[in-house]
C-alpha cells in the first residue's frame, strides 16, 4: 500500500513536471470528435445515433497516445530495473503506473466528454450514461494499456504496434460503453451494459496488473 | 516425455520422421474428404449446393480456434517450463492459424451472401472471430518486433494468453447472444444434430485440416530450427574468419 501511493505520486508529479502530455491527449480526442461531422454530415437528428459510438472510439485512440511511455521512459534510464529490485511488487508498480495514467489522462478525457455530448447533440440522459460509462471504462483503458505498454517495451515501431495488439482487447468495453449511450438516447434502461462494464473493471483491476507484471518480467530480465 | 524432445537435433529427427507420415495421411483424407464433399454427400432441401462450402468453413474454424489454444498452452508451456520448443511451436503456428482464420471469413462470407442475404453481419461470432484474426496478426507482429528473438517470443506468450479469453467467447457466442449464425450442431452435450451423410464428409475434412496443421507445423519448426543453427554457423564462421 505505501509502495503504491509512493509510485503514484512520483507518476503525478512527474506527470505534472511533464506539463503538456497529458493535455495533448485530450486536444486530440475533441479534435477527433469534431472532425467526423465534417466527415458524416451535421445532420442533427443522425448526429445523437452516432454520437455515443464515436465519442467513445476516439476515447479509445485518445487514451492510446500516452500508453506507450507509461514504462518507457523508466526502461531507458534504468528505474525500472531498480523498482523491480525494490521491495515493491511488480502488480503493485502495474497498478500505480495505470492508476497515474488514468488520473492524468482518463479523467480528463472524462471531463471533456460531455463538452463533446453537447456537439453530437446527445438528450440530458445520454449525458449521464456517458459520463457514467467513461467513469467505468477509462480506468480499464489504462489498465489493458497497460499489458500492451509492458508487452511493446523495446519493440521496434512500439507505439504502432501497442495499437494493434491492445485494440482487439479494448472491443468489449467499447460495445458496451458505446451500447450504455446509444441505450440512454432510445430511452432503453442501461443498467445491463453499466454493470458489464463494472464486471470488466473488477476483472481487469485483478487481473491485468498480475498480466502487466508478467509482461515486465520478460522485458527487464 | 516432452522433455525429451527438448532437444531441438532429436526432434528435428523425431519430424523428419513424422513428417511423410502426417503429409501421406493428409494427402489422403483430402482425397477422401474432397471426393466426399463434392459428389458422394447430398445437397441440402434448403440451401442447395451452396452447403457444400460447410465443408470446408467449419473445419477452418475449428482449426482457427484449435490452432489459438495451441499456441496458449505452448505460450503456457514457454512460461512456466522454459521448455525451448515450446516458443518455436508457439511462432510456426500463428500463421498457420491466421490462415484458417482469413478462411473462415472468407467462406463465410460467400457463404452468408446466398443463404443470408449479406457478406457480412457484426454478430456476436462473427465479430469475435475478426478479434481473433486480429489477436493472431498481433502475435505475429510482436514475435518479429524485437531485435533479440527471444524476447519477442516471450512478449508474444504473454500476449496469447491475455487473448486466449477470446476463444470461449467464439464458442459460446452463439448461446449467449441472439446471432444470425446458427448455433453448434456437433460440438454440444447433445447427439450431433446434422444428417450422418453430411457428418461423414465434415468430419473427414476436419481430420484432413488437423492433419494439414500438423504437417506444416513439423515443417515450420524444422525449418525453424535449420534456421537458427544457419545463423549460429554463420556467426561462428564470421567470428573464426575475422580472427584468423
Amino acid at each position: 500500500m505505501i509502495g503504491f501511493m509512493l509510485i503514484l505520486r512520483r507518476e503525478l508529479r512527474l506527470a505534472w513536471r511533464g506539463g503538456t502530455d497529458a493535455v495533448i491527449a485530450v486536444v486530440f480526442f475533441v479534435l477527433a470528435a469534431v472532425l467526423f461531422p465534417f466527415g458524416v454530415g451535421t445532420d442533427p437528428g443522425m448526429l445523437p445515433r452516432i454520437g455515443g459510438g464515436i465519442i467513445w472510439v476516439v476515447a479509445l485512440l485518445a487514451a492510446m497516445l500516452s500508453l506507450e511511455r507509461m514504462f518507457a521512459g523508466d526502461h531507458e534510464d534504468g528505474s525500472l530495473d531498480l523498482l523491480y529490485l525494490s521491495p515493491v511488487p511488480l502488480g503493485t508498480l502495474a497498478l500505480a503506473k495505470a492508476a497515474a495514467h488514468w488520473l492524468t489522462t482518463g479523467v480528463l478525457l472524462l471531463v471533456a466528454a460531455p463538452v463533446l455530448a453537447l456537439l453530437y447533440n446527445l438528450p440530458g440522459e445520454a449525458i449521464g450514461a456517458l459520463a457514467a460509462s467513461m467513469l467505468l471504462g477509462t480506468p480499464v483503458l489504462s489498465l489493458v494499456g497497460g499489458i500492451g505498454a509492458a508487452l511493446t517495451l523495446g519493440a521496434r515501431r512500439g507505439g504502432v504496434l501497442l495499437a494493434l495488439l491492445i485494440l482487439p482487447l479494448y472491443i468489449p468495453v467499447l460495445i458496451f460503453g458505446a451500447g450504455a449511450i446509444d441505450g440512454a438516447v432510445a430511452g432503453r434502461p442501461i443498467g445491463p451494459q453499466l454493470m458489464v462494464m463494472g464486471g470488466f473493471l473488477l476483472a481487469a483491476l485483478a487481473l491485468a496488473p498480475w498480466a502487466t507484471a508478467a509482461a515486465l518480467r520478460q522485458a527487464i530480465e | 516425455m516432452f522433455h525429451r524432445f527438448a532437444n531441438p537435433a532429436r526432434f528435428s529427427r523425431l519430424a523428419a520422421t513424422l513428417l511423410p507420415w502426417t503429409a501421406g495421411l493428409t494427402a489422403i483424407l483430402f482425397a477422401a474428404g474432397i471426393y466426399f464433399m463434392l459428389f458422394a454427400s447430398p445437397a441440402d432441401y434448403q440451401q442447395g449446393e451452396t452447403v457444400r462450402i460447410m465443408y470446408v468453413h467449419v473445419p477452418s474454424a475449428w482449426m482457427a480456434m484449435a490452432a489459438y489454444t495451441f499456441i496458449a498452452v505452448m505460450s503456457a508451456v514457454a512460461l512456466i517450463w522454459k521448455h525451448p520448443l515450446a516458443d518455436v511451436a508457439a511462432r510456426a503456428a500463428a500463421p498457420l492459424g491466421a490462415g484458417f482464420t482469413i478462411i473462415v471469413l472468407v467462406t463465410g462470407s460467400l457463404w452468408g451472401k446466398p443463404t443470408w442475404g449479406t457478406w457480412w453481419v457484426w454478430d456476436a461470432r462473427l465479430t469475435s472471430v475478426l478479434v481473433l484474426f486480429f489477436l493472431y496478426l498481433g502475435h505475429i507482429a510482436l514475435t518479429h518486433a524485437f531485435d533479440n528473438p527471444q524476447r519477442g517470443a516471450r512478449a508474444a506468450a504473454v500476449l496469447a494468453l491475455v487473448g486466449f479469453v477470446n476463444v470461449p467467447i467464439i464458442k459460446f457466442s452463439v448461446d449467449w447472444w441472439n446471432t444470425l449464425h446458427q448455433p453448434a450442431s456437433i460440438t454440444r452435450l447433445d447427439a450431433p444434430a446434422i444428417d450422418p451423410s453430411m457428418l461423414t464428409p465434415l468430419l473427414l475434412m476436419s481430420l484432413a485440416f488437423t492433419l494439414y496443421f500438423a504437417t506444416m507445423l513439423l515443417v515450420r519448426m524444422r525449418a525453424d530450427l535449420n534456421a537458427a543453427r544457419t545463423r549460429a554457423l554463420r556467426l561462428s564462421a564470421a567470428e573464426h574468419s575475422t580472427a584468423s
